[in-house]
This record gives C-alpha cells, sequence and structure tokens, in this order.
C-alpha cells in the first residue's frame, strides 16, 4: 500500500503543473450551471419538485453529476495516453511496483480530484443559500463514492481500447444519457419503465439519491443502504476488471 | 484602349485562381483518413442534441409547462428549447472540429507544414478544414430538423427554412473557433474555451428567454453570437421573422468573414515563419 | 547558364537574431548543389526561404524566375521538398500519404494512383504500402518523405539533412536514389553536415557558418584549395597534445591540435609518418588518410563539423 502512495504522489506532482487550469473548470463551470440552470430554469418551475424549491432539489444532483464528469475526465484520456502515448504505467512498471500499486494510485488521485470538485460545488452551493441539512458534507462522502463507481469500470475500459474514437462512443452512449436521464435535472419516475430501470441500473442515480437526501436533510432509509451497497459493487467489479486488463497489458 | 490596357495594371493582391480546388484537396485528406471506428463516431454525433432535447425540452419542460413568448403567445417548453438546442448543436459541432482537432493538427501532427510545402495557402488549409467541419454539421442539423418535424415542434416548411440558417451558424462558429485556435498556446488553454462555450450555452436565451435577466446582462447577452444564432433560429421556428433576423444574418455573416479573414493571416504568421 | 534558384544578399531574422545574414546564392538546372554546415549554420533556415514557406526579410530572391513572395503556389507547384524533420501525415497509411499528398497538387486521382504505386516501387516500400506511418523505422520514413516530394515531378527537390540519423545500409539506399534522381535530370538542393555525403552526392557546395558562407566550389576544388592531398592523424598518450605540438614544427604545411588529436597537413602522408617515428615521438596511434571536407572546414573555422 505504501507503493501506492508513491504513485499517488506522482500524479498529485504531476498535477500541480496543471491546477490553475482545472481550478477554472472545477469553480467556473458550477457557478454557471448555478446561475445559468438552477437559478434561470428553476424561476420558471413554479411549483418546485418534490416539495423542494428547483434550486435546492438540482444541487445535490449537480453535485454528484459534477463527480461523475470530474471522475470520467480523469480515466479516460490521461489512461489512454498512459498506455498508448506517454507509456507512463510501463514506466512504473519497470520500478519495483505491483500492478495494484499502479492501479490503486492512479485510482486514489481521481479519488482525490472527485473530492476537490465536489467540495468546491459545495462551497458554491452554500454561498447560494442551499445548504439546508448538518449532513450537508456526507455529500462529499457520496461523490467520491459515486466518482469510484463510475471511475474503476471507466479505467477498465479505457485500459483495452487503442484508439479515442472508443472514448468518443463511450461518452455519447453512456457518460452523456447517464448524466441526463438519472434524476438530476427531473424525477426519474416521469422517464418511460425502460428508460427508469435504466436509470436505475447505472450508477449515477444512485449517488444522486444519496447526495440529495443528505443535502436536504432527509432521511435515507433502507433505500439509501441499498444505494451504497449497490456503488460500492460497481467499485469493486470496476476494480477487478482493471486489475486484469492492467495486468494483460504490463505484465508480459 | 483604356478597358484593354486596364487588366494589366490592376495588381494581383489575392488570387482566387484554384482556390476552390486546393481547399478541396484538404477536406478530401479528412476524408481518406475516415477509418472504420470514425465513421461510428460522426455517424453517431446527431444524438446528442437529440438527448438534450428529451432530457431537457422533455424531462424538464413537464416540470415548466408553457412558456409565454414576447407577443404573448404560450408555446410548450420543448418547442421553445429545441431551436436553441439546434443553434448550439451547430456551434458546439463547429467549434470540437475547429479548435481541438485543429489545434492538434497544427501544432502536433506538424500536418500544415506538409500541406504548406504544396501549392495550397493557409487560408486554403483554413477553408478546407471548415468545409469538413460543415459537412459534418449539415448531416447533425439535418437529422435534428427530422425530429423536430416528427415530434411536431415545428412544421416542415419552417424546417427547410431554418436548415441553411444552421449552416451559416456552423460557417460563423467554424471560423470563430479556427481563430481562437491560432491563439491559444496549449491545451490546457482548452479550459478555458470550454468555460466560455458552456457560459454561452447557459446564458444564451438558450433555456430561458433572455428576458429573465437583468437589463445589464440581458444587453450583453444580447451581442453573443449564440444568442444571435438561436434568435435567428427560433424566429423560424416559432415566428414571426422580421428585421431582427436580418440583422442577425448579418452579424453571422461578419463573423465569418472576419474569422476567417484573421484565421489564415495568424496561420500564415504561425507557420510561415 | 540558367539559374532556377538565385539570391542575392539573403537574409533571414528572427525576432532580432539573425539566422542568415546576407548570402549570394546560384543554383542550375541539373546540378546537385549543397548547403554544408554545422548545427545552427541556418541552412533550415535558407531552405524554408527557398521552399517559399519563410518570407525573406531581406535581399534578392528568385526561384524559377519567379517572386516567392508574389508567386509562392506557382513556385511550390514545381518544387519537391523533405524537410528536416519527416512530417508525414500519421492518420494516413503509406500509399495514401502519397495519394492524398499529390492532391494537394492538382493532380488527378487515377495519376496519383499510379504514381504512387511507382514511387514506392522507387523508394522499395511497396511491401508496407498498406501499413500505418508510425511502425515504419526512421530509414523507411525517410524515404517515404522523399518519394512523397516526389509526387508532383518536380524541378527542383529540396533535402533538409535527407540521411541524418539514418544507419549506413540506409543512407546508401537513399543516395542511391538521389543519384538516380540526378541522372534523371532533376535539380536536388541538399543540406547535410557530413562531409562524406556532399563529397557523393554534390557537384558544387558552399560551406556556411553562422549564417554566411565562408566558401564555395566543388568539393575537390574545395580541398584543393583549403587543404593540403593527405592528413595524419596522431594521437599521444599523453594528457595534453599540445605539449608535442612543438616537437612536430616543421613537419607539414599547416598542423590543427584538437583536444584528443593532432592533424597534420602533407602531400605525402606516408612520408611524414615515417618522419614521425624517426623523431621518436611514439604517438599511440598514427592514422594516414586523404583530405576531406572536414579539414577544409576545420581551416576555414577553426572549428570541427560534427562535434
Ligand atoms: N522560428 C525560429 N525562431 C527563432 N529562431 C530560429 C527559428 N528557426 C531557426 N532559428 C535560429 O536560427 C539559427 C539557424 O537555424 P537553422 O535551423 O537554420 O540551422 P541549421 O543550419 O539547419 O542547423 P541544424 O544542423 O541544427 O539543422 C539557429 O540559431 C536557430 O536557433
Ligand atoms: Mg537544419
Amino acid at each position: 500500500m505504501v507503493a501506492g502512495a508513491y504513485v499517488l504522489e506522482y500524479h498529485l506532482v504531476n498535477y500541480r503543473r496543471t491546477w490553475r487550469s482545472s481550478a477554472l473548470s472545477t469553480l467556473v463551470l458550477p457557478l454557471l450551471t448555478m446561475l445559468g440552470f438552477g437559478v434561470g430554469v428553476g424561476s420558471y418551475v413554479s411549483g418546485g419538485v418534490e416539495g423542494a424549491p428547483y434550486l435546492d432539489w438540482i444541487v445535490p444532483g449537480l453535485i454528484a453529476s459534477t463527480a461523475v464528469q470530474t471522475a470520467i475526465g480523469e480515466a479516460t484520456w490521461p489512461v489512454l495516453s498512459y498506455f498508448e502515448w506517454l507509456k507512463v504505467y510501463f514506466a512504473q512498471a519497470a520500478a519495483p511496483l505491483r500492478v495494484a500499486d499502479i492501479l490503486g494510485g492512479h485510482l486514489a488521485f481521481m479519488a482525490f480530484r472527485v473530492l476537490t470538485a465536489a467540495a468546491a460545488f459545495l462551497v458554491v452551493a452554500a454561498v447560494f443559500g442551499t445548504i439546508h441539512s448538518w449532513w450537508a458534507p456526507l455529500t462529499l462522502v457520496v461523490s467520491v463514492l459515486t466518482g469510484l463507481a463510475v471511475a474503476a469500470p471507466s479505467v477498465a475500459y479505457s485500459s483495452s481500447i487503442s484508439s479515442d474514437s472508443y472514448l468518443a462512443i463511450l461518452m455519447r452512449f453512456a457518460v452523456l444519457p447517464m448524466s441526463l436521464f438519472s434524476g438530476v435535472f427531473f424525477p426519474v419516475e416521469s422517464l418511460p419503465v425502460v428508460l427508469r430501470w435504466a436509470a436505475y441500473v447505472l450508477p449515477l442515480w444512485h449517488g444522486v439519491d444519496l447526495s440529495r437526501d443528505a443535502m436536504l436533510g432527509l432521511a435515507p432509509g433502507w433505500i439509501g443502504l441499498l444505494h451504497v451497497v449497490y456503488l460500492l459493487i460497481w467499485c469493486v467489479a470496476g476494480w477487478a476488471v482493471a486489475h486484469r486488463c492492467f495486468r494483460r497489458r504490463l505484465v508480459v | 484602349m483604356v478597358t484593354f490596357l486596364m487588366p494589366r495594371f490592376v495588381p494581383r493582391l489575392v488570387s482566387f485562381e484554384g482556390m476552390g480546388r486546393r481547399s478541396a484537396s484538404v477536406t478530401e485528406r479528412n476524408i481518406a483518413c475516415l477509418r472504420s471506428m470514425y465513421w461510428v463516431v460522426m455517424v453517431s454525433g446527431f444524438v446528442e442534441p437529440v438527448l438534450y432535447l428529451f432530457s431537457i425540452g422533455v424531462g424538464v419542460g413537464a416540470l415548466i409547462g408553457d412558456l409565454p413568448l414576447p407577443g404573448g403567445r404560450l408555446v410548450g417548453y420543448a418547442e421553445f428549447v429545441a431551436p436553441a438546442m439546434l443553434a448550439s448543436a451547430a456551434m458546439t459541432g463547429a467549434l470540437s472540429e475547429t479548435t481541438f482537432n485543429f489545434f492538434g493538427k497544427m501544432k502536433f501532427m506538424r500536418l500544415y507544414e506538409g500541406i504548406l510545402a504544396t501549392p495550397v495557402r493557409p487560408i486554403e488549409i483554413a477553408l478546407g478544414e471548415l468545409a469538413w467541419a460543415m459537412v459534418r454539421g449539415v448531416l447533425y442539423s439535418a437529422a435534428f430538423l427530422g425530429i423536430m418535424v416528427a415530434m411536431d415542434l415545428t412544421s416542415a416548411a419552417r424546417a427547410l427554412a431554418m436548415f441553411p440558417a444552421t449552416v451559416l451558424i456552423g460557417f460563423a462558429f467554424g471560423a470563430l473557433g479556427m481563430t481562437v485556435s491560432t491563439v491559444i498556446r496549449s491545451w490546457q488553454d482548452f479550459d478555458l474555451i470550454v468555460a466560455g462555450q458552456f457560459a454561452l450555452l447557459l446564458f444564451s436565451g438558450t433555456f430561458v428567454p433572455p428576458t429573465a435577466y437583468p437589463a445589464v446582462v440581458r444587453w450583453l447577452i444580447e451581442v453573443t453570437p449564440l444568442y444571435r444564432s438561436v434568435d435567428l433560429v427560433r424566429a423560424l421556428s416559432l415566428g414571426p421573422v422580421g428585421w431582427t433576423q436580418a440583422l442577425d444574418v448579418l452579424y453571422l455573416l461578419a463573423v465569418l468573414v472576419i474569422g476567417l479573414t484573421v484565421a489564415g493571416r495568424r496561420m500564415e504568421k504561425m507557420l510561415c515563419k | 547558364m540558367e539559374s532556377l534558384i538565385h539570391a542575392r544578399g539573403l537574409v533571414k531574422r528572427f525576432e532580432g537574431f539573425t539566422a542568415v545574414d546576407g548570402i549570394d546564392v546560384d543554383v542550375r538546372r541539373g546540378e546537385a548543389f549543397g548547403f554544408l554546415g554545422p548545427n545552427g549554420a541556418g541552412k533550415s533556415s535558407t531552405m524554408r526561404m527557398i521552399g517559399c514557406v519563410s518570407p525573406p526579410t531581406d535581399g534578392v530572391l528568385r526561384i524559377l524566375g519567379l517572386d516567392p513572395r508574389r508567386d509562392g503556389p506557382k513556385i511550390r507547384a514545381k518544387l519537391g521538398v523533405c524537410p528536416q524533420l519527416d512530417n508525414l501525415d500519421i492518420e494516413l497509411s503509406v500509399r495514401e500519404n502519397l495519394t492524398t499528398y499529390a492532391r494537394f497538387f492538382g493532380i488527378p486521382r487515377r495519376v496519383a494512383r499510379q504514381r504512387a504505386d511507382e514511387l514506392l516501387e522507387f523508394v522499395q516500400l511497396t511491401e508496407r504500402a498498406d501499413s500505418k506511418v508510425e511502425p515504419l523505422s526512421g530509414g523507411m520514413k525517410r524515404r517515404l518523405t522523399i518519394a512523397r516530394a516526389l509526387v508532383n515531378e518536380p524541378e527542383i527537390v529540396l533535402l533538409d539533412e535527407p540521411t541524418t540519423g539514418l544507419d549506413p545500409q540506409a543512407r546508401h539506399l537513399v543516395w542511391e536514389r538521389l543519384f538516380r534522381l540526378k541522372q534523371q535530370g532533376v535539380t536536388l538542393v541538399l543540406t547535410t553536415h557530413y562531409m562524406d555525403e556532399a563529397e557523393q552526392l554534390c557537384d558544387r557546395l558552399v560551406v556556411m557558418d553562422g549564417g554566411r558562407i565562408v566558401a564555395e566550389g566543388s568539393p575537390r576544388a574545395l580541398i584543393e584549395q583549403y587543404s593540403t592531398r593527405e592528413v595524419v592523424e596522431l594521437r599521444f598518450a599523453a594528457e595534453s597534445q599540445e605539449a608535442y605540438a612543438e616537437k612536430l614544427a616543421g613537419l607539414g604545411e599547416r598542423l590543427e591540435v584538437l583536444p584528443d588529436r593532432i592533424l597534420l597537413y602533407v602531400a605525402d602522408g606516408d612520408k611524414a609518418a615515417a618522419e614521425v617515428q624517426r623523431r621518436s615521438l611514439a604517438p599511440a596511434s598514427v592514422l594516414v588518410r586523404r583530405s576531406s571536407l572536414e579539414d577544409v572546414f576545420l581551416h576555414l573555422t577553426g572549428r570541427t563539423l560534427v562535434d
């Protein structure tokens, strides 16, 4: 595990070079979404949703969605380029590191990125007065869990392809639909049955629901427990597949 | 006698001779590098605005109900956002090809260095790349318009009128994107572009009418190219069409011409040191 | 004689830094002309100006009788360019690299395909025609770049360091192909910092250093003018070669002391070597060789060419 920390350190040092420009997107994009969508569109949703004003209702969903976007961003192009173009993983494999260290260290870095993005959004949300519960900080835990639940399988996918065309396909046919139909912008209950079940199967909706409970101070109940377990299954299964893919490419 | 001599004394500052053919050869190169997987990516591009239409237009629309237009007429939310989705999809498509891909070819693949050793000129590369971005954009717009008509969000006749408008929007943003590409220094600057594009998308009267904002913000919005595009397409889709829309067309034409000129000049400066 | 490339007082300046400092060049039809010089001499800058992709800062430049500033496209249509660094299209296959490039010159598709096949044959890449560019070896990429430069049947071919980084076998293959081109009457302009390359390929060359031309002529004439017929290379085991320089006084026409060896310029190498033995100086190694352009360069600039 110590060796995994060295890998994490590598990614953090690397990140120091680019954090400035990524800080812009982690802070400014949520702010814009908040203003443009939450406030703008929200003012036209007269009745609110599920008893909460639209802005309050949408913010927790946006946080979970930001977590997923950040996780996907880190788990796709960088992974592909570390294998195909920059060969960073191969360099690491030449050092006394196990495959689990290389994978674990990178996933830990992704968790770190998700955490900072979610925290930034939470601060913006607080400024807009959309936090109504002491449980709100739990959103950060939910975000990291949701982030890892999509990051692990995405890493597995990215490590088994050779061209970025496949990433475009992942974005278009998996990530975008998931972001748009997982109860972030409107309740999944209004979806047709088939799409609703698609939302239940994918990880984001579970994160959105948990995040909403934490931000609005609602009791998650046994459904909440189910959400956590289900997200953990995505994490573990994703890890297992990613580990196999990494092994196949690094240990030959 | 005078008319006979004239042509000799007119200096040939810009030659348009062979320009079309040379630009087309740049487009041709892009077609030659289409591979099986890239085809799938290209053809499926039209899905994205459609997904947005269903999520925001239909899903969120159910929460909003009807919106009043400036004239006082009530329209369904999906009818209201669909033209804006179309305009912003034309923008996004044009920008993705002319910023990310264009910059990569220019800086990292050093593709244009090779091309510039041939009779092809920088402005012709810009035109060829733009034409390529448009081929895709045009296909997506047509698909989206078909869906709008099928969902009864506009009439077939209006859809036909909107089609050339989306082509113009694509060209204008493509030229703008190229200019931006010649200005930025590194991949990191793309975060700025993405943020700018996102801001345009959110505030250009796309999801709510600009009248929802304070007067100052509203005037700022009114001059953005995306707002002018949305205004044009929305008027064509829902009516009525007036002088404002003629202004929109002029505005987009100006963006196109200025963008292309500046991009060609700057490419020449960067690549022909 | 018709001058295909004509330059007078040609200057190229980058933000205050002068890369090419007023050179005069005339290249005649059908000859192979070389720019020889160390890193940073201004060879590539000159080649890019001739290729009409870099406007001269000052001076006169006419190519095929035309002005690059006005008729860039028209001139480039008749040039073939092989740049210092390969800029092949990595998204295309080997054959497509040639066919798409031909289209930039407006060559009809059918002709382009046919010419691509001929050129692949010419540079011995026919078996790799459908491969991507990425996995090709350095020598294969270079040959492909040369083939690409020939796709428009150019009157002048510009080759910027055509064989740098290639192994000896690959170099000889490239030389042999370039020699054949020359026989076909194509005008070749090349840069190099390899003496043997210049001697093998060039009818006439200029030696460049610090943006200026320091000598001009055929390889043979330059050697005759600036060097002796033979050279004796002496290495002494001691720390400093300097100490031995005095003891060699009067042995040859000229003597150069390098950090690791002493060069003795003489008409008859063997005789001089015998004389060294007679003075019982006991060098660790003695090598007698013919004078080369390397020696010309050393004489002109006081520096070696490849450091
Ligand atoms: N675009 C540029 N901007 C600024 N300086 C440049 C540029 N291109 C070349 N130079 C400078 O001009 C000088 C001559 O460069 P040039 O590439 O012509 O040399 P060269 O003879 O081709 O050397 P080499 O053998 O290394 O290829 C160098 O000092 C270089 O740093
Ligand atoms: Mg050079």
